[in-house]
């Protein structure tokens, strides 16, 4: 099993841009720890030759024909806008 | 101890279709912020993709043109990362299963033609925009969803011109299919660039860094440079190369490690599961197949074969198909091909290019070129009338007699006309007359501009230099005084 | 009149022919709703002023010649699935003033038909949970016990139904969200084969395997919204083109030859022995309504959860990341940089529980271990499903209880992550397999508490599973779904 500790979890956090405290980071890699060891038991089961499911029904992806449907109204596209600055979305400078 | 470089090409090709890969809102280039969105392409929560129909197309004419397999199924994959130019975070793309794989093209070489191998061609979304403005940054998501064929090619090419000469080879292609406008300043041709350099005679590949942000075919070349250049000096010098991105900065001609944007990339790929795998069938490819267009290197050939005219010239001509296709109308009008090959080259190219316009952009018509001919077969106009009449045409698109009515243009080959300003130019010009007939054959020449002169260019040259011939050998040098 | 038993057939039929009016029954539920609001905590948004305008401009419809199959039918609206300019916030802060400028294809058809679009429902946050306690929104609570967790995730959609606050209404299922909370609320929930409905608009969880599917108090009720939810939506490339029968048309009692499957792994230690009792009972009932009973297995059965908790999560940790605050919803203030920004609205806009599952689910697609975790669930799943087909090979339904417990109490689980996923273990695989289930009243506890039975069927098999629910609900004299029934 994977090991899981303290700086797994940080880093996992990191991909998933989520933080926390050292006070909670304990009680979450504690959690975290029992969780990854219940789906251990996956390991007794042997699928070598098994194809894994993705998509429930066995077929094809339905298609759309290229055709223009109408945009949304800018007021409606920026209506739920924490930040906006002239039909822009504003956001904190983006750190290069 | 000589070194060779191993490069290998992403291209991203926006596509040419009229709505989003997969949402209804149009794709229209440079409208105002944000007008071009919808919950699809905007991420709201809640809402699914639907796959636009002509993108599969697209990419299976792309894969066809391109010696690709066409995979019978594939499926797309999200690629997880975050931006603000991301709404949902994650990019629909195609990782494991893509759509075309094992393909590859010919390119020219300075040692002759050369295969690039194509490792696979898949669909996916682009991103929207970003602009820097203090200390925010706005979003703007018109792009987001623009359909983009990825085309990675193997690790084939071994100097920026062969690079240079596959990106030129891909984006013909494309303009032929007529399935991306293979704009790089407006980004709808993008590449980026793997490369790494080895000692000659290894087999195994460098570390390779990643270019990005390469939009002119000069910078791709000048970046390829610089940076083969920087690998080779630090491994000479005994160091190491490092894996990583780096940025080429077109004014200072240099790259730049993006080092900071390195930080934990785990793209945490997996199927989307918001759509089903996609399937092709045979009689779709097959259709698809019989409706490609004749393909740059088809045309080439058959240029070759059915015109005879200089490599160059079939290398210029079918360079764009409205240009190919305007030749072939103006040969199967008038059939002589070389006469007018050279007349692409020298006159009708040039005006395109102070233009900056394509050819279909201007009102000539090969109507218009073809007649111009005849006017100069028929003596009614001399060669520089045609030069003259041309960027008129251009212009104005009235007919090439008309317009050497209008401007004056018609040749003179009335003999008699001719003659009197013959001797009176001979009259004028008495210290020249005698130089020539002392032997300096030279000034021929420059009796037959001074007529030209006073002709405004509209004499018969080929009456004026007969005329011409007949009177100076007429004359003795004793004669010239009493002339 | 007493509009509080009106079936939904009878509240359209009193419509339509002028006995009553759509303000009558609307006002009717909008007071019931209000007034048990505080003890039940079912609604997270009921906007009078919106139900009263659709209220007045059904009357003009009707005034038209209007008919429906939902006419004037008040139904709430899990808080997962969009409704245009109405809120919708999933029950997280992260959402907690997002106005979708669009209905979810489920709305839309509700709202074809006539239906009230009626309050938003409740329920845990972006429907991670089985208790109803994530919701930013605070916990809802069962109506046959205060102290007592209604189940989750569509808590407040079960308890609207078994308080009587709501006729009928839409839930989501990813992993038992609909029929677990029936079960221990004492009402009716299903959950239709994957691709039945479309999910255009439903907040996703778990994108391969969400479903959104009714609440009702009867098995005609159910069949009739379901009927009008269902079918084919060009906006959802998951969904299925194929006939969708009128299912409320298509009941019938008779399941003599019905072969009634039991499946021996869902009667294990850990399921209370009340419930087996009752389920005991419901086959004996089979029984004498002639269909025939077998034991079968399902041997993938205890892989489950594990398998679920990987693919689950893993969509999820996908499917929440456009929660960054840039275009909708909550943004952290005070930040230093994007970076920062995107950090502290994630941190403070979601509860513990999603943010635990977020962790799961992008452990089990990183890179060095997606092959041995979220390839690896996604081969079980195979393993899962097959049980199931091959289950249908021999039998038309499968009964089993819905949950191993009935209703526990509120806190009594939420700090053990694993105790509370185990509630959903018989529940699960329905959704990992694709098929559907339904979860209907199969009496009670001996602390009084409702106790819910599972009929599973194959693949499209509605119809079979709801005259399986028709015909045990006639044989018992109805389901008493409410403590108000006889108020």
């Amino acid at each position: 099993m994977a090991e899981i500790n303290k700086e797994l979890v940080k880093y996992i956090a990191t991909l998933a841009r989520l933080e926390f405290d050292e006070d909670e980071l304990d009680d979450f890699t504690e959690k975290f720890r029992r969780i990854l060891e219940y789906v251990e038991q996956l390991k007794e089961l042997k699928v070598d030759e098994i194809e894994p499911t993705y998509h429930i029904n066995v077929n094809y992806t339905s298609m759309r024909e290229d055709e223009i449907n109408q945009s949304l109204e800018i007021s409606e596209v920026l209506k739920n806008a924490p930040d906006k600055k002239d039909n822009f979305f504003r956001v904190p400078r983006v750190v290069e | 101890m000589s070194f060779e470089a191993v490069i290998g090409l992403e291209v991203h090709a926006q596509l040419l279709t009229k709505s989003k890969i997969f949402c209804g809102c149009s794709t229209q280039f440079g409208s105002s912020p944000n007008s071009q969105t919808c919950p699809v392409c905007l991420g709201m929560p809640g809402v699914l993709p639907v796959l636009n129909k002509k993108v599969v197309e697209y990419a299976i004419m792309l894969g066809l043109a391109t010696n690709c397999t066409i995979n019978r199924n594939s499926y797309f994959a999200r690629k997880n990362y975050f931006y603000p130019d991301l709404p949902k975070g994650y990019q629909i793309s195609q990782y494991e299963l893509p759509i075309c794989s094992d393909g590859y093209i010919m390119i020219k070489t300075k040692e002759g033609e050369k295969r690039i191998g194509i490792t696979r061609i898949h669909m996916e979304e682009d991103a929207g925009k970003l602009i820097h403005e203090g200390a925010h940054s706005l979003v703007d998501l018109n792009r987001t969803g623009t359909p983009l064929l990825e085309i990675v090619s193997e690790p084939d090419m071994r100097t920026p011109e062969e690079a240079v000469s596959y990106l030129k080879e891909l984006r013909q292609i494309l303009l032929y299919l007529g399935i991306c406008d293979g704009n790089m300043e407006e980004g709808s041709f993008r590449c980026d660039a793997n490369v790494s350099v080895r000692r000659k005679g290894d087999t195994k590949f460098g570390t390779k860094t990643e270019l990005k942000n390469i939009n002119s075919f000069r910078f791709i070349q000048k970046a390829l440079e610089y940076e083969i250049e920087r690998q080779i000096d630090i491994i000479e010098s005994g160091g190491k190369i490092i894996q990583e991105t780096r940025l080429f900065d077109s004014s200072k001609g240099i790259t730049i490690s993006m080092r900071s944007k390195e930080e934990a990339h785990d793209y945490r790929y997996f199927p989307e599961p918001d759509l089903m795998p996609i399937f092709v069938d045979e009689v779709h490819i097959k259709k698809i197949k019989e409706s490609l267009p004749e393909l740059p290197y088809e045309k080439r050939q058959r240029f070759k074969d059915q015109y005879n005219i200089p490599e160059y010239d079939i290398e210029i001509l079918t360079n764009e198909r409205d240009i190919s296709d305007f030749f072939e109308k103006c040969v199967s009008l008038y059939n002589n091909p070389k006469t007018l090959s050279n007349f692409f080259m020298t006159e009708i190219m040039k005006e395109l290019n102070e233009r900056k316009c394509g050819i279909l952009e201007t009102k000539l018509t090969p109507g218009n070129v073809v007649e111009i001919f005849k006017l100069l077969d028929e003596d009614k106009i001399n060669y520089n009338g045609a030069k003259t009449i041309l960027p008129k045409i251009i212009e104005t698109g009235k007919s090439p007699s008309v317009l050497i009515e209008e401007m004056g243009l018609v040749q003179i080959s009335d003999t008699s006309a001719l003659e009197s300003i013959v001797m009176d130019v001979l009259r004028n010009n008495k210290k020249e007359l005698k130089e020539y007939l002392s032997g300096k054959d030279k000034l021929f020449a420059f009796f037959v501009g001074q007529v030209m002169k006073r002709t405004s260019g509209k004499a018969n040259p080929k009456i004026l230099q007969d005329l011409l011939k007949e009177k100076l050998s007429k004359i003795s040098i004793d004669e010239v005084d009493n002339l | 009149m007493d509009i509080k038993k009106l079936t939904l057939e009878e509240i359209r039929n009193l419509i339509e022919s002028r006995v009553i009016k759509v303000r009558d029954v609307t006002e009717f539920y909008l007071k019931r709703a209000k007034e048990l609001q505080e003890k039940t905590n079912a609604f997270i948004t009921l906007d009078e002023e919106n139900i009263l305008n659709q209220v007045e401009n059904l009357e003009k419809e009707l005034e038209r010649g209007f008919k429906g199959k939902l006419t004037g039918v008040p139904i709430a609206i899990k808080d997962n699935i969009c409704t245009k300019n109405i809120r919708t916030t999933c029950a997280s802060k992260i959402l907690y003033n997002f106005i979708p400028p669009y209905d979810a294809t489920v709305v839309e058809r509700l709202k074809k038909e006539g239906a009230i679009i009626f309050g938003k429902t409740n329920m845990d946050e972006f429907a991670m949970g089985s208790s109803n306690e994530t919701s930013y929104f605070g916990p809802v609570k069962n109506p046959w016990d205060w102290d007592r967790i209604p189940g989750g995730s569509s808590g407040g959609s079960a308890v609207a139904i078994s308080a009587i606050q709501a006729p009928a209404s839409l839930g989501s299922d990813t992993g038992g969200s609909i029929r677990q909370p029936a079960s221990l609320c004492g009402v009716i929930g299903m959950k239709p084969t994957y691709g039945r409905v479309s999910r255009y608009g439903l907040i996703a969880f778990g994108s391969s395997l969400d479903q959104i599917g009714p609440f009702a108090r009867t098995t005609k009720d159910c069949a009739l919204v379901l009927e009008v939810i269902s079918g084919y939506d060009p906006k959802d490339s998951t969904s299925i083109n194929r006939e969708n029968p009128e299912y409320s048309k298509g009941l019938s009692k008779d399941i003599r030859g019905l072969k009634i499957g039991v499946p021996k792994e869902y009667f294990i230690d850990g399921v209370e022995e009340d419930i087996v009792v009752n389920i005991q009972k419901a086959i004996d009932t089979f029984k004498n309504l002639g269909a025939e009973i077998y034991e079968i297995s399902l041997p993938h059965t205890k892989y489950g959860i594990a398998v679920y908790y990987l693919i689950a999560t893993a969509e999820a940790s996908s499917n929440l990341a456009r929660y960054d605050g840039v275009k909708y919803g909550y943004r952290a203030q005070n930040v230093k940089d994007l970076k920062q920004m995107y950090i502290k609205t994630k941190k403070e806009g979601f509860g513990e529980e999603v943010k635990r599952r977020i962790m799961l689910g992008t452990f089990s697609l990183a890179s060095g271990y997606y092959d041995a975790y979220y390839k690896k669930a996604s081969k079980v799943r195979t393993l899962i499903k097959q049980d199931f087909m091959s289950a249908f090979e021999k039998v038309d339904v499968i009964l089993c209880p819905t949950s191993p417990t009935t209703a526990f109490k509120i806190g009594e689980k939420s700090n053990d992550p694993i105790q509370m996923y185990l509630s959903d273990i018989f529940t699960i695989n329905v959704n990992l397999a694709g098929v559907p289930a339904m979860s209907i009243p199969c009496g009670f506890d001996r602390k009084g508490l409702p106790i819910g039975m599972q009929i599973m069927g194959n693949y499209f098999e509605e119809q079979k599973i709801l005259n399986t629910s028709y015909a045990y609900e006639s044989a018992v004299g109805g389901f008493k779904f409410s403590p108000f029934q006889e108020e």
